[in-house]
């Protein structure tokens, strides 16, 4: 099993390796890190807040796009492609193929992230002529970060086990952008009344609360990083995308193939 | 014993996008193939063919009835161990090699590690990739070079049971010829071959029986040794002198003509008469050879002729 989940995996990885939408993005993202650091040589005062700002979103959006672009295609583009034929004719259990391609997309985006991380923090130590013993709270609000990349993966994989690639991209964009306002949802579902509190209430908490998973705004501004806090985001983190692999996995369960 | 045994396998697809009307793409199908053998699963295009061969594989689920595949069920990934499986136009990861492609089916198929590169070379060698292109990636391939990665990856694990579909496509006349061999020799081995095809001439020199399939309906299943062997009753005559064609033709049977040589069939009875009318017109006599039938014939009588597959 964790051999045949594995092999999978690595495929998806040297796929996604492979691909050219990958190196963009990726050449956008230290473009974006590179324009923070002009900007903050620009700024008197705030040097260090604004390129953790914008690095760090940087490093955000572009894995989140990352997860959306090829997220999406991870199970469609098989079916699509019928590469699916030749490998779920061998003894592949339809879940452990879900579980594999999770695997390879969220241990892409791992390294894309370390890359990335790598690029900033070379970034920080030119602007600030060295590292203080504080930026490992950045390090905490990269883990956050990766922890979303990973709820967003799932996610595309969840829509990209039924639905086809641009629908599964425009819904897990949107699901991305509400999920990041998911506080101020819960904050509306709290002071309605009657039945819209407990739609709006329920639909808060089966959105994925990435607003929770977005810490760079106190790291920018020196804060320290909660070890409850740690541990909270990453139980939830695991959860969410956990239950969301599993709802991918029974509804690919039993899907025909064209 | 029994390899494959289909028991009233049904599959109906809803098409239409508000009012789904269901289409129906196989009728009750119950069809037996026994171990060792090469079992030919002919129709035209558009028959069921891919749908049947998707319902063995378990990548479509049947309307109906079930099916038995080396004993046991083909969700069972012990059954699937042992089965190799050509998809028909098969498509591959284009960003990996003919290497890197078998490498990662071999580790799917529980290959172990040490007899995996042995394995490869020898399935790649033998449906006759060149070496050259072992370490090219797929997507500058040919639909040619494809369909031999095709087969690698169906034999590479050493198969009991081999389901092909389509396996000729996309090949050259040396291709096919050598595809043939290698069905012949898979077979020769012990394995159980089941393949779909149109082109009747592959089914007629590789099977053991054949089954035919038009719109979703069985319509015969017959020992291709039976089929093709009988005389039907006609005769071949060839002479050469086409001075003799007008007093046969006169006889009222038809006649063709290609320079000297010429060429009729006539009745078993009619043949004294005919070889007389030749001598007293001069005619050098080539050959007299009685008719029979063949793989066509029959695939033709039991689909009812092309007007009932277009239709």
């Amino acid at each position: 099993m964790t051999r045949r989940i594995g092999a999978i995996a690595f495929n998806t990885f040297r796929e996604a390796v492979r691909d050219r939408v990958l190196y963009n993005l990726i050449i956008f993202a230290f473009l974006m890190i590179g324009a923070s650091l002009l900007l903050g040589q620009i700024t008197i005062g705030v040097e260090r807040q604004l390129l953790i700002n914008l690095g760090l979103t940087a490093i955000s959006i572009f894995g989140v796009l990352i997860a959306i672009f090829i997220g999406i295609g991870l199970v469609s583009k098989e079916i699509d492609k019928r590469t699916l034929y030749t490998v779920l004719t061998r003894p592949v259990q339809r879940w452990e193929f879900i579980v594999g391609k999770f695997f390879g997309l969220v241990g892409t985006l791992v390294v894309n992230a370390g890359l990335m991380t790598l690029g900033f923090f070379i970034a920080l130590m030119y602007l600030m002529h060295g590292l203080q013993s504080s930026d490992t709270s950045i390090l905490a609000a990269i883990y956050f970060i990766l922890l979303e990349f990973m709820m967003v993966t799932a996610i595309a994989l969840l829509l990209s086990s039924f639905s086809t690639p641009i629908e599964s991209a425009v819904l897990t964009f949107a699901i991305f952008v509400v999920g990041s306002f998911s506080e101020d949802l819960r904050n509306f579902a709290e002071s309605a009344k009657g039945s819209t509190h407990y739609a709006a209430l329920a639909f808060s908490y089966l959105i994925p609360n990435f607003a929770a998973m977005n810490y760079i705004a106190p790291v920018a501004h020196g804060s320290p990083v909660p070890a409850n806090l740690i541990a909270y985001n990453t139980a939830y983190g695991l959860l969410y995308a956990g239950a969301v692999v599993c709802a991918a996995s029974l509804i690919f369960q039993n899907r025909n193939l064209k | 014993m029994v390899t494959i045994e289909t028991f009233g396998l049904e599959k109906t697809y809803r098409v239409g996008f508000w009012r789904r009307k269901p289409k129906l793409a196989l009728r009750p199908l119950t069809l037996s193939v026994n171990e060792g053998e090469i079992f030919g699963y002919l129709g035209p295009n558009g028959a069921g063919k891919t749908t049947t061969l998707k319902l063995l594989m378990g990548l479509a689920e049947p309307s109906s009835g079930g099916c038995k595949i080396l004993g046991g069920r083909i969700s069972d990934p012990a059954v699937r161990a042992q089965i190799g499986f050509l998809p028909e136009q098969p498509y591959f990861y284009d960003h990996l090699t003919p290497l890197e492609l078998l490498n990662y089916f071999a580790a799917l198929s529980a290959v172990p590690a040490k007899d995996r590169t042995r394995r490869i070379d020898a399935a790649l060698k033998r449906v006759g990739l060149d070496e050259d292109a072992w370490a090219t990636q797929l997507r500058k391939f040919s639909k040619g070079m494809l369909q031999r990665v095709g087969l690698a990856q169906a034999i590479l694990h050493e198969p009991k049971l081999i389901i092909l579909d389509e396996p000729m496509s996309g090949l050259d006349p040396m291709g096919r010829r050598e595809v043939r061999d290698l069905i012949e020799e898979l077979n020769h081995e012990g394995r159980t071959i089941f393949f779909s095809t149109h082109i009747l001439s592959d089914a007629e020199a590789l099977c053991d029986r054949v089954a035919i399939l038009n719109r979703g309906e069985l319509k015969g299943v017959g020992v291709v040794a039976d089929l093709v062997g009988s005389v039907n009753g006609n005769v071949e005559i060839m002479w050469h002198g086409a001075e003799a064609a007008s007093a046969i033709r006169a006889r009222g049977f038809e006649v063709h003509a290609v320079g000297e040589t010429v060429r009729a069939v006539v009745p078993e009875s009619e043949v004294d008469r005919v070889i007389d009318t030749l001598r007293t017109q001069r005619a050098k006599l080539v050959s007299v050879t009685p008719m029979r039938t063949t793989l066509e014939d029959y695939f033709v009588a039991k689909i009812g002729g092309p007007a009932e597959v277009a239709r």
